[in-house]
């Protein structure tokens, strides 16, 4: 028997060290020896904390979830001690859902294994592969494998991953480098990171291969600041692996050497661009270069270089083991295999989700998500962030897979998909990634860097309330501009969220122009506040008031002016009679 | 170029001779350089840089380039709890501006400044990527770092005056 605790990011962030102390404390307590271990994340974060206890065959007996640590003596004093299970606090057959409709292959690990344990790794067939691919297959082969199973890289833009080792194979070069890019800067998506940390050695495997497919003896993991957990992981999984000879000179005898580091980046979304990630891991500031040469020609160093993002990478091990027959069985005619999206957002049910490509997007929000928070209307969803763009709920009937995404003017990109209510204005969307991407464009081209600014400008002025006749219009041509006139996919893609918003949301600028309404009750500079009939006069929201807009006597029906009102929702907030009206 | 500005200054860089003896001759090491000079002294000092500077051979232009050109460099000193608030889209959607009204209501800076006192820094960041716990902040300090989710106005007000209080003890002795 032992008790597995899920310690992803987000399960330490809803408590999940304190409760696997609680559990060591108390088992103790209790005079039991029942080891207490831990797991990465396993995808329905909304559940965090997730412990697991196992019997005594090792098979996952009961999962109980949100156990917070006073929780924990419970489970221990009924089902570890006296064998029975805490029904009320075991997972319910409707969240067991959110998982059995799903399909995992890059996610197969993650919240299974310990992260931090190659035994538990190998134990589960890992590594088998790279022993296969060295052992048994020329690179060659491998390549071949991985073009049967049609797997598209994962990051974004969906290029064939054997195209890209086969051409880095045929360059020459003193060295040659393969590349993994970890740096998941895309604001809204967490797949990387569930990897990182639940799974390391699963990218670790991936790269070896494709290190052995391509002819590099030389790995490099660009992987962000921001996820501290994710580097210690996989520092830790890297040593691991040098230990146990998986990783370094002559693996498995076969005379081919392979070593992995890391390289911590140091935020910048356009480190996501191959070019400017090479520049990074040369120590440059991370800017863009024209293409060609691509990296597989001239990459790190000048030399022959790979890059690859980590969900591609944690497929590549189970598609070597399974054949890549098996994988291209999965998902549809031209987009093969599963993809993993992170489901956040104004959704009831948060988290990871593996899925075959080319399901519709209803079974992905209300099948696995269980629909909108608070029983909301469904508005849109954000898929590929800054680059991407908002589907309608017109549209919840699209397969997910690279084609039919990419015509609704979104794209599958990285994975966020990030569902939005009708509390969401849209316009206010649009100019929240614009101002990302404004920030995040390294000024090389004129029209990323002032373009973007001048499309912001006049999305802040809409929503301020300030929007002009012909606004619409001059932001589309200012975003065909910046599609033309950028070098590299940023300021490319970077007007996609405004152009999608304003093709199925037009409405909602118009709004905002014209009648000076936002139809999400949600731009500030739009709204007003009004005190309803509802009104018991308690003069709460009168002494709440900062800047004294509210007057009224005791008992009576109070008055807000609306020359003096901010707007700051103090008023709405505060009252106890649903008496404030917003509009 | 002036003689003052561009010769090493007298600071103490002591604490930095490993990592430049580690990472100092490595060609493309300038980040990690700059990430470790960071982790000791909690920013980048216009001294620091130069000091960089006299001992690898890179121009302090080049530096300050690099280092103005990455999120996660400060030139500046930060106080002893950092407060990264992530206004990722998850967390927008979610409400993070409300958030973040209510940490500069209740510590009276905003984005990017640190309180008089020194105990704390407020800087908005991109993502943390714990999506499903918007709003998030992450808070760093000497003990590490832990990350809040499900944040609320009057909850993120709890959480730091908690650790405002735990500060004052400190400092109390």
């Amino acid at each position: 028997m032992k008790v597995v605790v899920g310690q992803g990011s987000c399960g330490v962030a809803t408590g999940a060290k304190k409760t696997s102390a609680e559990f060591e404390k108390c088992i103790a307590a209790a005079g039991l020896s029942v080891p207490v271990e831990k797991t990465g994340c396993v995808g329905n974060c909304y559940l965090e904390p997730v412990v697991d206890i196992y019997d005594d065959a090792d098979a996952l007996a009961v999962r109980y979830v949100r156990v917070q640590p006073e929780k924990v003596g419970e489970i221990v004093e009924k089902h570890l001690k006296g064998g029975e299970v805490v029904a009320e606090l075991a997972i319910s057959e409707t969240d067991e859902k959110f998982l059995s409709s799903q399909k995992r292959i890059v996610l197969r690990n993650a919240g299974v294994i310990n992260p931090e344990s190659i035994d538990a790794y190998t134990a589960v067939g890992g590594y088998k592969s790279i022993e296969k691919a060295l052992k048994e297959m020329s690179p060659e082969e491998v390549i071949e494998e991985i073009k049967i199973s049609g797997l598209r890289g994962r990051g974004g833009a969906g290029f064939p991953t054997w195209f890209k080792w086969d051409a880095a194979r045929k360059n020459r070069g003193a060295s040659k480098y393969m590349v993994c890019n970890a740096d998941e800067g895309d604001p809204g998506a967490f797949m990387d990171r569930s990897v990182l940390e639940g799974d390391p050695h699963s990218l670790l495997e991936g790269m070896t291969i494709g290190g052995y497919a391509m002819g590099a003896n030389e790995g490099v993991i660009y992987v962000r600041a921001e996820y501290p957990l994710a580097i210690l992981r996989l520092e830790l999984a890297i040593e691991q692996a040098r230990g146990k000879g998986f990783l370094g000179k002559n693996l498995f005898g076969t005379g081919f050497d392979f070593d992995i580091r890391i390289k911590a980046g140091a935020g910048a979304f356009v480190c996501g661009e191959e070019t400017a990630l090479i520049a990074s891991l040369e120590g440059e500031r991370g800017m863009p270069r024209l293409k060609p040469p691509f990296p597989a020609e001239k990459g790190f160093w000048q030399q022959p270089t790979n890059i690859n993002n980590v969900e591609t990478f944690a497929n590549v091990p189970w598609i070597i083991a399974n054949g890549g027959a098996a994988f291209g069985a999965v998902g549809t005619d031209k987009s093969k295999g599963t993809k993993v999206f992170a489901l956040a957002g104004k959704i009831k049910k948060g988290g990871l989700v593996e899925v075959p490509m080319g399901l519709p997007l209803r079974d992905v929000i209300y099948g696995i998500g269980d629909g909108i928070k608070n029983d909301k209307a469904f508005k849109a969803v954000q898929m590929g962030g800054p680059s991407g763009g908002c589907i309608p709920a017109s549209l919840i009937d699209t397969p997910v897979d690279y084609e039919n995404i990419t015509k609704t003017g979104a794209i599958v990109g990285s994975g966020g998909m990030i569902v939005m209510d009708e509390t969401t204005c849209m316009v206010d969307m649009a100019r929240y990634f614009l101002d990302f991407t404004r920030k995040e464009s390294c000024g090389k081209c004129n029209y990323c860097r002032i373009g973007t600014k001048r499309m912001l400008e006049i999305l802040e002025r809409i929503t301020g309330g300030e929007g002009r006749d012909g606004d619409i219009e001059l932001l589309t041509e200012l975003a065909e501009k910046i599609k033309d006139g950028s070098m590299c996919g940023l300021g490319q893609t970077a007007p996609n969220p405004v152009l999608t918003t304003i093709r199925y949301f037009r409405n909602e600028y118009e709004d905002h122009i014209y009648k000076k309404k936002c139809t999400a009750h949600s731009c500030k500079a739009l709204l007003t506040f009004e005190i309803t009939d509802a009104c018991k006069g308690c003069t709460l929201c009168a002494k709440k008031c900062p800047v004294g807009a509210i007057s009224g006597e005791t008992k009576q029906k109070h008055v807000i002016d609306l020359d003096r009102c901010i707007r700051c929702g103090k008023c709405e907030e505060s009252c106890k009679f649903d008496a404030i009206l917003r509009d | 170029m002036c003689e003052k500005n561009c010769k090493g200054p007298e600071a103490d860089f002591t604490a930095l001779a490993p990592v430049l003896e580690k990472y100092g001759g490595v060609k493309g090491s300038l980040i990690t350089i700059l990430q470790k000079t960071q982790d000791i002294y909690g920013y980048l000092s216009i001294d620091a840089i130069h000091y960089i500077a006299a001992k690898t051979g890179i121009g302090p232009a080049k530096i300050y380039g690099v280092a103005t050109f990455y999120t996660q460099f400060r030139l500046k000193p930060i106080g002893k709890n950092l407060i990264m608030l992530c206004k990722g889209t998850a967390c927008h959607v979610n409400g993070a501006d409300l958030i973040e009204e209510a940490v500069s209501e209740h510590l009276g800076i905003g984005d990017g400044e640190t309180t008089p006192d020194g105990v704390f820094t407020l800087n908005n960041v991109a993502c943390l990527g714990c999506c499903s716990l918007a709003p998030v902040m992450m808070v760093k300090s000497a003990d590490g770092e832990e990350t809040f989710g499900n944040l609320t106005k009057d909850g993120v007000k709890a959480i730091l005056k908690e650790i405002g209080d735990r500060e004052k003890e400190v400092a109390a002795g």
